[in-house]
Parts: structure tokens; sequence; C-alpha cells
């Protein structure tokens, strides 16, 4: 069945959609990652113009973050202070971001910015995660002898001015380290259409040194005010926020999660994230040979009126 | 006013013994909704030639019939190797090219129209744009790329052949509309040719908008953003939370 959609303005396969959204939900609950870095490209993929991609997305990560909030809310394992000291970084980053993302599109170079922080993040993710599944791995089979992983020494941190007390997450640090995750990760949401989980979790656990109870639910807490702030300036400032695709992928993706959460409590943690680690790889590769090889058509369309 | 157009070009276009033929034309609907599940349409143009004299002898009547979409600026963008990567370098603008454009004829355009008639009608692909110089050098290539990839795309088609003519005096032909087409007022356009000179002229419009919800979600989009926005994180929440507790109703 096709349908239109109409701020994409292009006609795609409603059950292609709802499949995409479905298969991505299977492995963000196997994972227990967002999605949002699987889910773009695969849209730039199937031809929806990225601009709209990423805009969509970030409204898709609100609705598929807001029933984990909730229940993280209940069992009271969201640092608020905390929360809203990266909130602030990342509304102040999702602004620019925006911005950048506007001033580009004007120039004709928004694809390209999308398509390098792909690669980059993507490359950089997945290759971490690859070696550390398989240091785990080789470490599970030498057995006993695994050292301790030690803690990050934190000195530098906690000669920085600012300090404030962080009480659910037991810390008293300066602000400066959490504003400036909190802004990457605004910039990102803004410019990939992700909600930034993947590098705001590893720096709360090994930066700010949080506990790591409170780690995924507070970032939970940072990621839906910030990709729901970016969607709606992506709304007012560039028009390329796709309703119903959003509701397309969004049904699809909560059908999916429930699925992947039960294939993933049946499969190992290190087989689990070397999987993810290829799958990641695989998607990264696709889009740097789009960049590398001379592509078939070297020109392309953009809406005129520039001057 | 459409009359009064009609009867205007008759008069300004047609030099004084051509009217012994006129076009009569139909379209099999003169305005498509952009709806849903829109997934592109076809529409049927069909009409007679009607003549007050016998058939002339000097030559063939051949017919030409060119549908035209709203016309835009468009940029062109190439790409270049740069640090290894393909970015794009250079740019020109379009002032003008139609959103879509279809020219369907009876036979090769080349043997039913001549260069002069085309220059001053604008019939042909590469007439129907118009790109003044914008300070790129080698524009012509850049306004060969934009036809070759709306071409690609279905929205311009060079259809030679695709009109069928019968005993001199009735046509007809379709003309496929793909899927992406722009809003606004298409132009439809029959000629009938002698001897590569155009010796009658019909012109005619149809209407392509969006309907329904499409037409809703579109303008709200772009008159009332902020709305919007909120709309749609508000739906985006509200299907995520429905489509969580019927999965949890089913396995329950």
């Amino acid at each position: 069945m096709q349908i239109y959609l109409p701020i994409a303005e292009v006609s795609v396969n409603a059950f292609l959609l709802l499949g995409l959204g479905g298969l991505v939900g299977v492995l963000s609950g196997m994972f227990g990652v967002g999605g949002g870095f699987l889910m773009t490209p695969l849209l730039f993929f199937i031809g929806i113009p990225p601009a709209v991609a990423v805009a969509t997305e970030a409204n898709q990560i609100v609705a598929s973050s807001f029933s984990g909030v909730l229940a993280h809310l209940k069992r009271k394992t969201v640092d608020l202070k905390m929360g809203t000291v990266l909130l602030i970084g990342g509304l102040v980053g999702a602004a620019a971001g925006v911005q950048v993302f506007a001033i580009l599109t004007a120039l004709g170079q928004v694809d390209l910015l999308v398509r390098l922080c792909y690669v980059v993040f993507l490359g950089l993710i997945g290759g971490l995660m690859f070696i550390e599944s398989l240091r785990a791995i080789r470490r599970a089979r030498a057995a006993g002898d695994a050292p301790v992983p030690r803690r990050k020494h934190r000195g530098w941190i906690h000669a920085l001015p600012f300090k404030m007390r962080f009480r659910t997450s037991g810390l008293y640090i300066s602000v400066i380290p959490p504003l400036l995750v909190g802004l990457l990760v605004g910039v990102l949401a803004a410019i990939m259409g992700v909600g930034g989980g993947f590098i705001m979790v590893p720096a709360m656990i090994y930066l700010l040194g949080m506990p790591t109870k409170v780690v995924v639910g507070t970032s939970l807490f940072q990621i839906i005010f910030v990709t729901g702030f970016a969607t709606l300036l992506h709304a007012t400032t560039n028009y390329t926020v796709d309703m119903v695709l959003a509701v397309l992928l969004l049904v699809g993706g909560v059908i999916g999660a429930q699925i992947g959460t039960r294939i993933g409590v049946k499969m190992k943690a290190e087989q689990l994230r070397i999987l993810l680690a290829i799958m990641v790889l695989a998607v990264c590769g696709r889009l740097a040979l789009d960049l590398l090889l001379e592509p078939a058509e070297l020109y392309s369309l953009g809406s005129g009126g520039s001057h | 006013m459409k009359q009064l157009f009609l009867i205007l070009i008759l008069a300004l276009i047609l030099p004084a013994p051509a009217l012994a033929e006129q076009v009569v034309a139909g379209l099999s609907r003169d305005e498509i909704a952009i709806t849903t599940n829109f997934d592109g349409s076809e529409i049927l143009i069909f009409g007679a030639v009607r003549r007050e004299a016998p058939i002339p002898r000097s030559g063939p009547l051949e017919v030409i019939i060119t549908v035209e979409g709203p016309d835009r600026p468009v940029t062109v963008r190439r790409k270049d190797r740069r640090f290894g990567i393909w970015i794009n370098t250079d740019a020109a603008e379009v002032d003008e090219a139609p959103t879509f454009y279809a020219v369907s004829t009876t036979a090769p355009l080349r043997d039913v129209l001549s260069d002069t008639n085309d220059l001053r009608h604008r019939i042909s692909i590469r007439r129907a744009i118009r790109a003044v110089g914008s300070g790129v050098s080698d524009q012509p290539s850049f306004t060969r790329a934009l036809i070759r990839i709306r071409e690609e795309n279905g929205l311009y088609q060079l259809n030679e052949g695709a009109v069928n003519l019968r005993d001199d005096t009735l046509f007809d032909t379709s003309v496929r509309l793909p899927a992406n087409l722009v809003e606004g007022s298409y132009r439809t356009r029959i000629f009938l040719t002698r001897n590569r000179q155009i010796i009658a002229a019909y012109d005619t419009v149809i209407a392509v908008r969006k309907v329904g919800l499409e037409r809703l979600i579109y303008n709200l989009a772009h008159e009332r953003p902020l709305i919007y926005g909120i709309l749609s994180l508000v739906i985006a929440i509200a299907a995520g939370w429905l489509a969580s507790a019927v999965f949890r109703y089913i396995r329950a």
C-alpha cells in the first residue's frame, strides 16, 4: 500500500515503513539502544530527504522514550537536578545545531554534514564496541583472572569551579562537564536525529562518575526534552517534521521493541554487543562508500531561490 | 476568463487561413487530488479537428500535446572530489523550470515542429526551461543535468509517437503523472501542425492539489509551524503509548 507523505512529498510503501520501524524496534529492544542512529541512515537509503529524516526521527525518539522516562520516574531512578543541568546544555546545543542545519541547507551541504557525522560517529562507536566485546569474550574464555576495571582518574574535573551537589547521584562536582556533555548531545540530536544516549551514557559513567542505576533514567529524561525541543525548532525553521512518517515508524518501532526485548534476554551480553557492533560498522561502511566512490550522478537538484 | 484567453491566443498566434482547422478537445479529468494513498495518476487527453473545408493536401496533419506543471526556480549542484570525498562544489541557478513537463507527439518532434515555432511557443523540454546566465561558465551542462535527472524521475517526458491520430480528425493520448507532483495549475496545450508549422492551438488547465488530510497537514506545517510541531509531538507520544497498550492487551 503506497502512502503519500505530506511533508517529505514522496510516495512510499506504508508496510516498508512499518517494517523498518519494527526492525529497528527489535534491534533497540534487543540491545537497549534508542535506534535513532540506525533509523536515520535507513531512511536516507529508502529515499526520504535527509532533512526530513533527521527532523522526523527526533520526533519519533521523543515518543519512543516517553514511556521509559515514566517508568524511571516511578522507580525514582532519575537524577532530576543532574538531568536539568544536562538539559540546559542540551537546549543550547540543539538550538545551535538547528541553526547550523538551516545554514547548510541553504548552502547545499547539509547532506554532506549529516553523512559525515554519521560515518565518524558510527565508525568510532562501532569500532570501540567491537574491540571491547572481543576483549570481553576473550576474558570470559581465559576465566578467573579478569582484572577489575579501574575507575578513570577524574582529578581535573574536581579542579573545575562552579561546584554543585547532586544528591540522587551522590556527587559534588562542577557543573561545567555536565553542561558540555549536554551541549554535545544537543548538537547531535539536531544534526543527526539521534537521542545521543550512546554518547551520554558512557560520559555519565566514566567522566562524571554517576552511579549506573540512575544513568539510563537521567539520560532518557534529558533526551525527551532535547529531542522534543529539536523537533519544534526543525518544525518552525526548516518545516521538515513529517507527522505521518513519524507515526508509522513509531507504531512499527513500539511493537518491534517488545519483541526485541524478549529475544535480548535469551542471548549473551557479549554476543549481543558484537552483533550490534557489526551492524553499526556495516551502516557506517555503506555511508562511507557513498562519500568515497564516484557517484553515478554528479549533479543534484535543490529548491532554488537563494538569490 | 479562460475563454477570453483562448480567443486572445487564437487571435494572436494563428495566421488567418489556418482557421480552416480548429482543435476541439477534452480531458478525462480537470482536477487531480493528491490524497493519502496518491501514487501518481494518468490523464487521458482527447479531441478532434473541426473543419469548415475539405482536408488540405499540403503535408500530413500532426498533433503535439504538452502538459506543464508550475514553474519553480531550481538550484543544480555538481559534486567534485575534495579531500578524497565527493562533495557539492559548484552550483547553478535555473531561473524557471517547470516542475513537470510532458510532450507527446504523433511523430518525432523535429519532424513535426520547426525550430522557430519551438522557440516561440517553448514546446520542447529544452525550450521550456529558462536559464539566464548565472555566472557559471558551463551553464548548459547544469541545464542538461536538470533535464536528465527529471527525465529519470518521470517528471520530464518526451513521448514521441504517443498521440494516436485517426482519419486526420480524432486524436488521443494519455500522460502518466508521477507521485511526487507539485501542487498548482497544470497547463495543457494542444498544437496542430502541418509542414512543421503550427496551424491551430488549444489551451486548458488541470488543477493539481492536495486534499483532505494531506492538505490539512501541509498547510498547518507551513502556516502554523509551532502548533504543528507541538501537535506532532503529542500525536507521536499518544500513538506510541497506544501501540504499547494494544500490545500489552494482546499478550495479556
